[in-house]
């Protein structure tokens, strides 16, 4: 049963819930909205009520070169992120899942603390071991750096997959004549297959996003987000509502659909 | 079950990467708090505990430790008190649109900080939507200067950003909660009132604890928020931090600093982590 | 003295209706079982007299009130819940103590209240335990504690002792009927195993899709079925198929005299009730010839399955002596052949 009570009994307690609740929506999305609102508005942010609504911003949105180069440095980066974080994660969670190893309880500590550490403290870090290693800073420190922080993501999301995993299907391959590796690539992958998307799906739309990493690793070229701050600093156009309302759809239909995925996962379990 | 190659293959990769890029790393930082920086600013590589003892010296940095925990501990307080009950009604009172309701309480989690970051910005600015609309009505004559580049902001705009994560680990205890021990509780004479604090309340407490944490350990070291909308009274930890390693060059400060802080969130996750296991009862 | 009464309830969830025109008194101080397979809205009957459903249609009443206008805090009415649903944050006692705490009642009178009935159903040394640290019979006896203590007028038990084994399931099964005749309360019992039934009722509510086939008492079910579904449901029978004729069956090759209406007709043959016909029979017995098919072995009976010709297979209960049968010539009383009616397929 759904309801608390049933139909006929919501009485003042859930009205009050319910008010709460719009409320909350309002708050959490009004922002947006005003931010979508106003990419529109011919006179700039700000002001109110908005007039003469025009997609001018759009149009210098397009022609702007350095935006364009900075989308298509977060794509190299996040595509790339989304590599190695999948590539070390995966394996993470199997280990964290099946071995006992000296250290595992460091390790998955470690692993996870990316996740919840002020991001700054891991650029940080990453900056100093550059230094001392003597790389030169670019794109491929800010893979280094987002790849490593999001190993977690990967770690979290298939790690939960293994445990909805039913160990009888992976025995019976054994059983029936496969060995490890043939039972591993046969039947456990395929079944990660649904939280390894998910979970590429989320490492891609975060590193997109990333700001604090590559705030301390990036060097000439920058990523969206730091092409946006830096613009910011210079003073607030409309041309940059018209970039967030754009990141914001994406946003929007990547997590529907990392979520309708996820859905589907759970409902073939 | 599996193979020792196996397990070796699948554990040693992961576990030289992150002892590379994560352990090293944080290591190294733990060094550089130790170290100290000579006047022609090179570091110098003698060993004491001078940085630290800057920490608790210097008012600058131990009082903006202080607000930063105070404005963390506010975001955790508005964070919970927006969450709980949008999960208590989504979970008890949404029936077929639990889902949806939960896709689209999730979403703003994912859409990018800047973003809203900035959406707020434009909306607090003295020349802004909030202040430009309320003139317009004529609620107000002058702009209200608070509302930007003050403390105000910077927690308005990190609850807005950690409600959602707050949320989340919330709305997963009371899920948790099997409903029949909700009937059992009016079965037994509890109106739907009652019920909530004697039953579903204690059993969500796990929950509540990983949200608050959630909450606070992520405002507490956010840089972003506070820079674009804390203005000189809402510099956060952080703030301060970045820029000790940019202009105010000091590498081992900016280390100790940061030493503290990885400390600091350490203990609380441990804490939150015996709490959370204090008051689970499944 | 009707304490319940269940006046034409129906239920319907969207398009599917669960239950169709529900009547049924409860008396005082009965043991009532609701007995049905899973799907015949045995459950929903309870949820909708605990409170936690509302009916789609008909009324409720428990003396001179009306129940089903009430949510269930203000009934008194406790049920025991299958899976038991006790508070995993609460010990033993305090489960126990949860109702009356509630109520806000004296904590002396609460002290010992809980402790009596912790007593009743034998758990008193466990009165500090967690829920998580006793097992499941253990849980089923707190839940019914839990209940009972707040001395409500009416307890519903869904199936209860269904995640029991066995030997602990015949156990619970004597103590709660014992259980029930201490503290006098009516119980309404709800179960989908005929057995259990039997062996605890006073009366038996036979739900099929819905509705109720027969309302009766375990004896009274047991010897005159109403329904095919209900002689079949309940132990074991055989159904012939007959054709009345100026008071007499024709039932293939059989006949025997039966005070019905010209017509086809149905009628329930317990297999105890055919026995190994001796060599004379007595006047009124029907004899019938076959051969043995199948034979089981039950332990004191043997249940053998004979073709008898014309496609008529009997199931017979035999004392299991005998050895190996082959043909063999049976007999019955004709008035153990109990005339039932059909039992529609219903949507």
């Amino acid at each position: 049963m759904e309801l608390l009570v049933s139909d006929a009994r919501l009485g003042s307690g859930s009205s009050w819930l319910l008010g709460h609740a719009v409320a909350v929506f309002t708050f959490l999305y009004l922002p947006i909205a005003v931010l979508i609102l106003y990419s529109f508005n011919g006179e700039g942010v700000g002001g109110f009520p908005p007039h003469h609504l025009t997609l001018d911003w759009y149009r210098t949105l397009f022609a702007d070169g350095p935006i364009w180069d900075s989308v298509l440095n977060s794509l190299q980066v996040a595509l790339a992120a989304m590599v190695i974080s999948l590539t070390f994660g995966v394996p993470a969670a199997l280990a964290l899942e099946r071995a006992q190893f000296p250290g595992k309880v460091l390790f998955r500590r470690l692993v996870l603390l990316p996740l919840i550490l002020p991001g700054i403290i891991t650029g940080l870090s990453l900056q100093m071991l550059f230094n001392v290693m003597g790389t030169r800073f670019s794109l491929l420190t800010v893979v280094l750096g987002h790849g490593t922080a999001l190993i977690s993501v990967a770690t979290t999301e298939v790690f939960a997959g293994l445990q909805k995993l039913d160990r009888a299907q992976e025995e019976a391959s054994l059983d029936l004549g496969a060995n490890y590796w043939q039972t591993f690539w046969r039947i456990t992958v395929p079944n990660l297959k649904l939280p390894i998307i998910g979970a590429a799906l989320l490492i891609f739309t975060l590193s997109m996003d990333e700001i604090a990493v590559s705030f301390f690793l990036m060097g000439r070229n920058n990523t969206l987000p730091l092409e946006i701050w830096g613009r910011l600093r210079r003073g607030i156009t409309p041309e940059i509502n018209a970039v967030s309302s754009i990141i914001f759809v994406f946003s929007l239909v990547a997590i529907v659909f990392w979520y309708r995925l996820r859905a589907r996962g759970e409902s073939t379990t | 079950m599996f193979s020792r190659a196996y397990k070796t293959a699948v554990t040693l990769p992961p576990l030289l990467w992150v002892t590379v890029f994560l352990l090293i790393p944080y290591l190294l930082m733990f060094c550089y708090s130790f170290w100290s920086v000579s006047a022609s600013q090179t570091i110098v590589h003698s060993w004491n505990l001078d940085n630290y003892g800057q920490l608790l010296r210097v008012d600058v940095y131990w009082q903006t430790l202080l607000r930063s925990m105070w404005i963390a501990a506010r975001v955790t307080v508005f964070s919970l008190v927006l969450g709980y009950p949008l999960a208590y009604f989504l979970s008890f009172y949404a029936g077929k649109k639990k889902d949806l309701l939960y896709q689209l309480v999730i979403i703003p989690l994912w859409v990018s900080y800047l973003v809203r970051a900035y959406a707020w910005k434009t909306i607090l600015g003295s020349d802004g939507v909030l202040n430009t609309m309320l003139q317009y009505v004529h609620l107000t004559k002058h702009p209200l200067e608070f509302l930007l580049y003050s403390p105000f902001a910077v927690v308005l705009t990190l609850t807005h950003i950690y409600t959602p994560f707050a949320f989340l680990p919330i709305y997963a205890a009371l899920e948790h909660i099997p409903r029949n021990l909700v009937e059992a509780s009016h079965d037994l004479g509890a109106t739907p009132g009652q019920t909530f604090w004697k039953v579903i309340l204690p059993l969500s407490i796990p929950g509540v604890v990983a949200g608050a944490t959630f909450a606070f350990v992520l405002s507490l070291g956010d840089f972003l928020a506070p820079l674009l909308l804390g203005g000189p009274s809402g510099i956060m930890i952080s703030n301060i931090v970045v820029s000790l390693f940019g202009a105010a060059y000091n590498w081992p400060l900016g280390a100790a600093i940061s030493f503290c802080m990885l400390l600091l969130v350490v203990i609380l996750l441990v804490f939150s982590e015996r709490l959370e296991k204090k008051w689970s009862f499944s | 003295m009707t304490l319940l009464s269940i006046r034409n309830v129906a239920k319907q969830f969207g398009k599917n209706v669960v239950l169709r025109d529900i009547s049924l008194d409860v008396a005082e101080g009965e043991f009532l079982t609701i007995l049905g397979e899973s799907g015949s809205g045995k459950t929903t009957l309870l949820r909708i007299i605990a409170g936690f459903e509302t009916a789609s249609a008909g009324e409720v009443w428990m003396g001179e009130e009306r129940l089903d206008c009430q949510p269930p805090y203000r009934r008194r009415v406790n049920t025991v819940f299958q899976h038991y649903a006790l508070f995993p944050h609460l010990t033993v006692e305090q489960n126990v103590a949860y109702g009356l705490r509630v109520a806000k009642r004296p904590e002396a009178e609460i002290a010992s209240r809980v402790s009596e009935a912790l007593e009743k159903v034998k758990m008193s040394a466990h009165a500090k335990s967690k829920p998580s640290k006793i097992s499941g019979g253990q849980q089923q006896r707190i839940a019914l504690a839990r209940a009972l203590v707040n001395r409500p007028r009416l307890l519903l038990l869904d199936e209860p002792l269904s995640a029991l084994d066995a030997n602990l399931r015949r156990q619970m099964q004597v103590e709660l009927k014992s259980l029930q005749r201490e503290v006098g309360i009516s119980f309404i019992f709800v179960t989908h195993d005929q057995e259990e039934a039997m062996v605890m009722s006073d009366r038996i509510g036979l739900l099929r899709s819905g509705e109720l086939e027969q309302v009766a008492t375990p004896r009274e079910i047991y010897g005159r079925p109403a329904t095919a579904y209900a002689a079949q449901f309940i132990g074991h029978t055989n159904l012939l198929k007959g054709d009345v004729r100026g008071g007499m069956v024709r039932c293939g090759l059989l006949t025997w005299p039966a005070a019905l209406p010209d017509g086809p007709a149905l009628f329930s043959l317990r297999p105890e009730n055919i026995r190994l016909a001796p060599e004379t029979s007595e006047p009124g017995t029907v004899r019938v010839r076959g051969r043995v098919r199948h034979q089981a072995f039950h332990g004191a009976t043997e249940l053998i399955r004979v073709e008898c010709g014309d496609g008529m297979v009997l199931v017979v209960r035999t004392p299991g002596s005998g050895g190996a049968l082959d043909d063999v010539e049976l007999e019955f009383s004709a008035p153990d052949a109990v005339p039932v009616r059909e039992s529609p397929e219903r949507i």
